[in-house]
């Protein structure tokens, strides 16, 4: 009976979506006002009912109501009460519920600061958001229903997938999706600024720290994602160019030219069409990953079971949201952008070239994830694309990225020339060139030939991130929580290029079958293998083997490699064991018994790998930095807000050129 | 002129977004449905395997495969689609000219016994794939996928989805000689 509430919830969502996407756009352009709080109850509405049919689920997976078929099919008695109630998003319907529930965040979120704006502009935002919504519900309503009953119920259920029984990937969707999700509100923000043609550049100072935040989150989700692939699958690999990696990474990238475009257009007016397009590009490609994923038209290690009534529904979702906001983007544009000149070498130029990259970068990665699925159309055969074609063709507008960041960072807005001295910016790439050196040829040997470029950028990002906050401290001037966000999210990219540098170029790895007893040399260390164990668990059986492992003589940790047999899907998993520090992890994998008593066992050395994740979140930390002393200092959403109206009204054609 | 000229760029995003779309329709239409994912193992020697039996201990093993005609069947009782060819795979056994290997793929052994006990077997050897590397190797895309292997252990055809008696009688047999 519960359940059947929390179905009819779903339903009463998906018609106040509905209602805030009619009320939202209806009230504005029929020039109804009292509509636009229609809008924003509805939205409040369809949350609140979202939250209470993700509630029943919930409430189901706990008390192992095996009649719901979702709950069945991914939960079990035996599993711990945590994992069952991640099991909510642990297969396809729940995502999607998941997904929607996020939305609905957002759009609270959005609702609960709508006062900021002026109101048809907010009405606008609002009823963009519903359409997104309403298509997003209709679609899980119709083709995923995650309430449907299981006649008859089974006494027990099949199990949460082994691989999402862990900690790092239990939380990762929710955090990937409000990520991902969060493009939407961008996306929202762009297609009210469209609608209404607005000339002036305010809409994107009110964008700004929603695509911020969003971006933020993503990067979190993507780390916390390919944390989780490092220790779980047990391969030492961090990131496989996967098509579901992918579809999260491409929107990323395109944020991060979004959130520097939005920066040129708040402050200076230009790039409005760049930062219009790239809004909507964000988005489309979180939609567009979510069609690839879901419709089964990509392969990928993630997904296995094809429903191409799901990818048609999907590919219609993507044409109405996606062609529609591009219509309106040739529609409306051209009258939006203004003219105004700026120097080559000043601010701007370089987050035109940051922009240009980061996008090249983005392509990049949609033709690999893309190719397979054109040469099959046209019939060129079937081709697969990994690493040898993502590897050094995602470094090809990277590294000028990289180089060009230092610069770009220190020059000036508008007038030509780099800030301060360029004496100091020139002085810290010897810096960075002389710890390059000694990192790449002295510390770790071996370079390959792109070690010390990596190192040198790494290092040059690091210290010129520091520049311009050192100068603002020593001459007592204020240091905007803008510009501490930007810095340590540069100094995050910065992190994040040395330990990629060093894990691509030093890492030593090493498959061996040895009986208890065996060692194996690695770089300064060994590893002793000391034999297996037979392990228990909740719910799997399986082996433990004791690895020693010595530095020079020096004992420096033992590794337990598992190897674990679920019972109820009888699947076998392997937990690698690992052995971290700041410098560098030491890994051990148990793998078959090759008979005689011997096993086979990969061990690996992998230097500065925190590094790649610690970097990535220092990124987003960044980010929330920049958005939270926003508020902070009443700037942003509050004084742009509280003038907005007396200039704007909320008559569109009367917004004023900038 | 150069008015009308910019005002186009601005609606170049649009024709590239439906030009995707026609990608993106073309690769729904033909992909698992239809069956016509060429495999770059067509022509090619079928990848070597050993696998724990499903109903037997002895390994089921690639080297059986030579000799004669085979349909090498990926399949998993998680999957909606093997149920519905399951009727064809047992006509294929019944008609006898050619021999069916299965792949379990990332299956329970024993809801996978519970199945043939259930349906039937239509297969000759099972091998039982837990974590899905055979199939890996195999190129599978999705089940279930069948695969014509000729006497010499070439793969010769495949097909992905479900298998019907049209798609035995025109793609598969009509290859047998």
């Amino acid at each position: 009976m519960l359940v059947e509430l929390g179905h009819f919830a779903l339903i009463l969502a998906l018609l106040l979506a509905g209602a805030q996407a009619f009320f939202g756009l209806a009230g504005p352009a029929l020039g109804r006002e009292r509509w636009y709080s229609a809008a924003s109850s509805a939205a409040t509405g369809q949350f609140v009912f979202l939250a209470l049919a993700t509630g029943v689920l919930v409430r189901a997976f706990i008390e192992d109501d095996f009649s719901v078929r979702y709950v069945a099919e991914n939960s079990n008695t035996a599993l711990p009460l945590f994992y069952r109630i991640t099991a909510l998003w642990g297969a396809h319907e729940g995502s999607l519920l998941l997904w929607a529930l996020v939305l609905g965040g957002w759009t609270v979120a959005v609702v609960a600061r709508v006062r900021f704006l002026p109101p048809a502009f907010g009405a606008r935002v609002l009823g963009s958001l519903g359409v997104v919504s309403a298509g997003f519900l209709l679609f899980t309503l119709c083709t995923s229903d995650p309430f449907v009953r299981l006649i008859p119920a089974v006494p027990d259920g099949n199990d949460l997938n082994p691989v999402l029984q862990d900690f790092a990937l239990a939380i990762h969707p929710p955090i990937l999706y409000t990520g991902y999700v969060g493009f939407a509100v961008s996306f929202a923000f762009a297609c009210a600024a469209m609608i209404e043609g607005r000339r002036d550049q305010l809409w994107a100072r009110w964008m700004r720290p929603w695509a911020v935040v969003a971006w933020a989150f993503l990067g979190w989700g993507i780390a916390l994602g390919s944390w989780w692939a490092y220790y779980e699958l047990g391969w030492g690999g961090f990131w496989f160019w996967d098509p579901v990696e992918n579809a999260s990474f491409m929107p990323w990238l395109v944020g991060t030219a979004l959130i520097h475009s939005i920066a040129v257009t708040e402050k200076r007016g230009l790039f409005k069409s760049w930062t219009l397009l790239l809004s909507v590009a964000a988005f489309s490609l979180s939609l567009l990953g979510t069609f690839l994923v879901r419709s089964g038209v990509l392969v990928s290690v993630h997904s296995f079971a094809a429903d191409p009534r799901r990818g048609i529904f999907i590919l219609g979702f993507l044409i109405l949201m996606i062609g529609g906001a591009l219509a309106l983007y040739a529609w409306r544009a051209p009258r939006m952008v203004s003219q105004a000149g700026f120097e080559l070498v000043s601010r701007e130029s370089f987050l035109l070239f940051n922009n240009l990259l980061l996008v090249i970068a983005a392509a990049v990665v949609f033709g690999g994830t893309m190719a397979p699925l054109i040469a099959q159309t046209l019939h060129l055969g079937t081709l697969s694309v990994g690493p040898p074609y993502f590897n050094p063709s995602f470094l090809v507008p990277i590294v000028p990225l990289l180089a060009l960041l230092p610069l770009g960072i220190n020059a000036r807005w508008r007038r030509g020339g780099l800030d301060g001295s360029g004496r100091r910016l020139w002085g810290s790439a010897a810096l960075s060139l002389v710890l390059a050196l000694a990192l790449s040829l002295g510390v770790y040997a071996h370079p390959l030939p792109l070690t010390p470029i990596g190192a040198l950028l790494g290092f040059w990002i690091v210290i010129a991130s520091l520049l311009d906050p050192i100068d603002r401290l020593r001459r007592r001037l204020t240091l905007p929580a803008s510009i501490i966000g930007m810095s340590v999210a540069h100094i995050g990219l910065g992190l994040f290029v040395l330990g990629i540098t060093f894990v691509q170029s030093n890492t030593l790895e090493r498959d061996i079958a040895l009986k208890p007893g065996g060692s194996a040399e690695l770089g300064d260390y060994a590893f002793r293998f000391d034999g297996v164990q037979n392990i228990e668990g909740p719910n799997y059986e399986g082996l433990r083997a004791s690895v020693t492992v010595t530095r020079k003589g020096e004992p420096v940790t033992v590794l337990h490699p598992e190897k674990r047999r679920f019972f109820v899907q009888g699947s076998v998993q392997t937990t690698a064991a690992i052995a971290d520090g700041l410098h560098r992890d030491l890994l051990a994998s148990l793998g078959d018994d090759v008979g005689a008593g011997a096993y086979s066992l990969r061990f690996q050395y992998r230097p500065l790998i925190r590094f790649v994740w610690l970097g990535a979140f220092i990124m987003a930390v960044g980010g929330f930095i920049v958005v939270i002393g926003r508020r902070q200092r009443g700037e942003g959403w509050v004084e742009a807000s509280a003038r907005a109206p007396a200039r704007n009204g909320h008559a569109p054609a009367s917004a004023k050129g900038s | 002129m150069s008015e009308a000229v910019s005002r186009y760029r601005f609606a170049l995003p649009l024709g590239a977004f439906l030009l995707l779309l026609i990608v993106l329709i073309a690769g729904l239409y033909h992909a698992p449905e239809k069956g016509i994912i060429a495999s770059p193992l067509l022509g090619k020697a079928a990848p070597q395997f050993s696998l724990p039996g499903l109903l037997e201990p002895m390994p089921v093993q690639s080297s059986m495969l030579r000799g004669h005609w085979t349909l090498v069947n990926v399949w998993g009782t998680w999957c909606g689609q093997c149920r519905e060819e399951h009727q064809t795979l047992l006509q294929i056994k019944q008609e006898g000219r050619v021999p069916i290997y299965g792949i379990d793929w990332k299956d329970d052994d024993d809801q996978a016994r519970a199945w043939l006990s259930q349906l039937g077997n239509p297969y000759e050897r099972i091998g039982a794939d837990r974590e899905g590397r055979v199939a890996i190797d195999w190129g599978v895309y999705g089940a279930p996928e069948s695969f014509l292997v000729d006497p010499s252990g070439t793969i010769v055809y495949k097909h992905v989805g479900a298998m019907t008696p049209e798609v035995w009688q025109h793609e598969f047999l009509a290859r047998v000689p």
